[in-house]
């Protein structure tokens, strides 16, 4: 039981705002001597550990090209595109793209989309153009609202999209685990097929959300048109 | 052969020249311990190729002093000189839709090469290796779209996309190290013992004849795990060594294949609200420069709570047709 106390210190450092990166040190230095490692076991742990996960970093490597067009105005340019399509909403167009990420990672195509390489440069900025267009300026509270939703369509539509395809790593897991570890023969696509009822409720879930989007940001910007002094 | 090998020491690289540049940066208001960051960080990309034929505990001193610069509130980002809105505006206008040629080139470009990697054949032999070809294809998507760029803005100097670069990393800042940190905190709590101490707990939950009470443990098991690991995939085989191969599926029945599918699925409800999955959740809020770090995962939470009940219901019928 004692070694559950590494957990706890994640839940209390997260809990109380530590450093993230803190937290996680401590709590894998603590987790881990009282797993029995020894202090050059624990070094070589987190050394491993490092050079096995480089993979999760790859995305980093288009900051350059997008950073250079951004420079040159890309941000800008989404926004003036979006600006002429008024039937794109702001939650209607993060409805469109979770829609086009979830079927192309269905398809096995999940390096359409991510953070770095779509929603910064090109989808938050056409979600925040057509909230422009809708209320005139935008605040504060209305870019953080549209950026994290910017940024959770991307993730949902990723993550219940993938799982329906056969050679993805999940689906891969769980043939590679159960018919190593208890004798059956499990196909990919017997499993990657299950996966579909639930990404059709993700889309349905989420999507309504999106819909109702449009209607908070109105009450955002409403509620601040109210409160600012002419 | 182009393995994923070559694409770490491309990205080491920049992060080590990011390194660099803020050494040679005077104005930079945290200069010193900025640069020991991203130099070391770098240089850490490019050591892990040789793990463990080089020592990997040097690796691992390494890591641990990022963490603390970074824990300890030693990074923070500079002034990068960039352009204003003004100007920006004036450049899309006058480039107009040709600006997104090279992005879209980022996703073609990588599609492209992971589907056609086992094509190309050099000598009798595949020019990429196989199992990191999306991998391969976003390092050679992104040369090819720094390429298109640099035909159609001529930047100049040529170290803006250098400079741009740093400026975005920088609003990452030591967040773009935590997803790493995670996944070796999961390497650890494995090797501790916390899975098996999870899973005994699990099994103690479950009252031996409800198929209910056993699939929602089953469920909100793989979520509740996902949550403090960060993972999905770690929690899968723990939660289906106590409950869903012993119970659901030998004592009561269950088709393994819906019932792990689903299973693996309400592991994710579990990642959509977790800062453990620094990668999907804390960085993109920095990336987008957010205020409030956590608010992607507060946008993600209510859909990942009703998901999950539909999980369980699916999970009460599918496998028990």
């Amino acid at each position: 039981m004692i070694v559950l106390l590494g957990v706890l210190v994640v839940v209390i450092g997260f809990a109380l705002r530590f450093n993230p990166l803190l937290v996680v040190t401590v709590a894998g230095i603590t987790s881990a001597l009282l797993g029995g490692l020894s202090p050059l076991h624990v070094l070589e742990a987190f050394g491993t550990g490092f050079a096995a996960s480089r993979s999760i970093s790859i995305a980093f490597i288009v900051l350059p090209v997008i950073g250079l067009l951004e420079r040159y105005g890309l941000q800008q340019r989404a926004k003036m595109l979006i600006s002429r399509a008024a039937v794109l909403t702001a939650g209607r167009l993060l409805l469109l793209y979770l829609f086009i990420r979830q079927l192309a990672a269905a398809l096995g195509l999940t390096s359409i989309g991510g953070t770095a390489q779509m929603v910064r440069p090109v989808i938050y900025p056409m979600a925040e153009g057509a909230a422009m267009r809708s209320y005139g300026q935008t605040s504060q509270l209305l870019t953080e609202t549209i950026k994290a939703h910017a940024a959770a369509a991307d993730t949902i539509g990723a993550f219940f999209g993938e799982d329906c395809f056969v050679a993805v790593g999940s689906v891969l897991l769980i043939v590679g685990y159960v018919n190593a570890s208890y004798h059956l023969k499990l196909d990919p696509l017997q499993v990657a097929i299950w996966a579909v009822p639930t990404a059709i409720a993700a889309f349905v879930i989420h999507g309504f959300r999106l819909l109702r989007l449009d209607g908070r940001l109105a009450a955002i910007a409403s509620a601040e048109a109210q409160t600012k002094p002419q | 052969m182009i393995t994923a090998e070559w694409i770490y020491w491309l990205l080491g690289g920049f992060f080590f020249m990011v390194g660099v540049e803020i050494a040679l940066d005077p104005a930079h208001r945290k200069r010193w311990t900025n640069a020991a960051f991203w130099c070391l960080l770098g240089a850490s990309l490019c050591y892990g190729s040789f793990v463990p034929r080089l020592p990997a505990w040097l690796l691992g001193v390494a890591v641990i002093g990022m963490a603390l610069i970074a824990g300890f509130g030693l990074t923070g980002s500079g002034d990068v000189r960039t352009t204003g809105e003004a100007q920006r505006a004036a450049s899309a206008a006058r480039t107009g839709n040709a600006l997104f040629v090279p992005a879209l080139t980022i996703p073609a470009v990588t599609v492209l090469v992971s589907l056609g990697a086992g094509r190309l054949v050099i000598g009798g032999r595949p020019l990429l290796a196989q199992q990191s070809q999306t991998l391969v294809g976003l390092g050679i998507a992104t040369i090819v779209a720094l390429g298109v760029a640099f035909a159609l803005l001529r930047p100049k100097p040529a170290t803006v996309a250098l400079t741009e670069g740093r400026r975005l990393l920088e609003s990452i800042g030591w967040a773009a190290l935590l997803p790493q940190m995670l996944a070796t905190l999961g390497l650890l709590f494995t090797k501790a013992g916390v899975g098996t101490q999870v899973g005994a707990i699990a099994q103690h939950l479950v009252p031996e004849h409800s198929r209910l009470f056993a699939v929602i443990v089953y469920a909100l098991g793989m979520a509740g795990f996902t949550i403090v690991m960060g993972n999905a995939f770690a929690a899968f085989p723990i939660m289906t060594a106590a409950i869903g191969w012993p119970l659901l599926v030998e004592h009561m029945g269950a088709h393994p294949a819906p019932l792990f599918a689903i299973a693996m699925l309400s592991g994710f409800c579990g990642t959509l609200c977790t800062p453990m999955a620094a990668n999907f959740n804390l960085v993109p809020p920095a990336l987008l420069e957010m205020r409030d770090k956590y608010a992607q995962i507060k946008v993600q939470i209510p859909t990942a709570v009703v998901l999950l009940g539909v999980n369980i219901v699916f999970m009460l019928v599918f496998p028990f047709r």
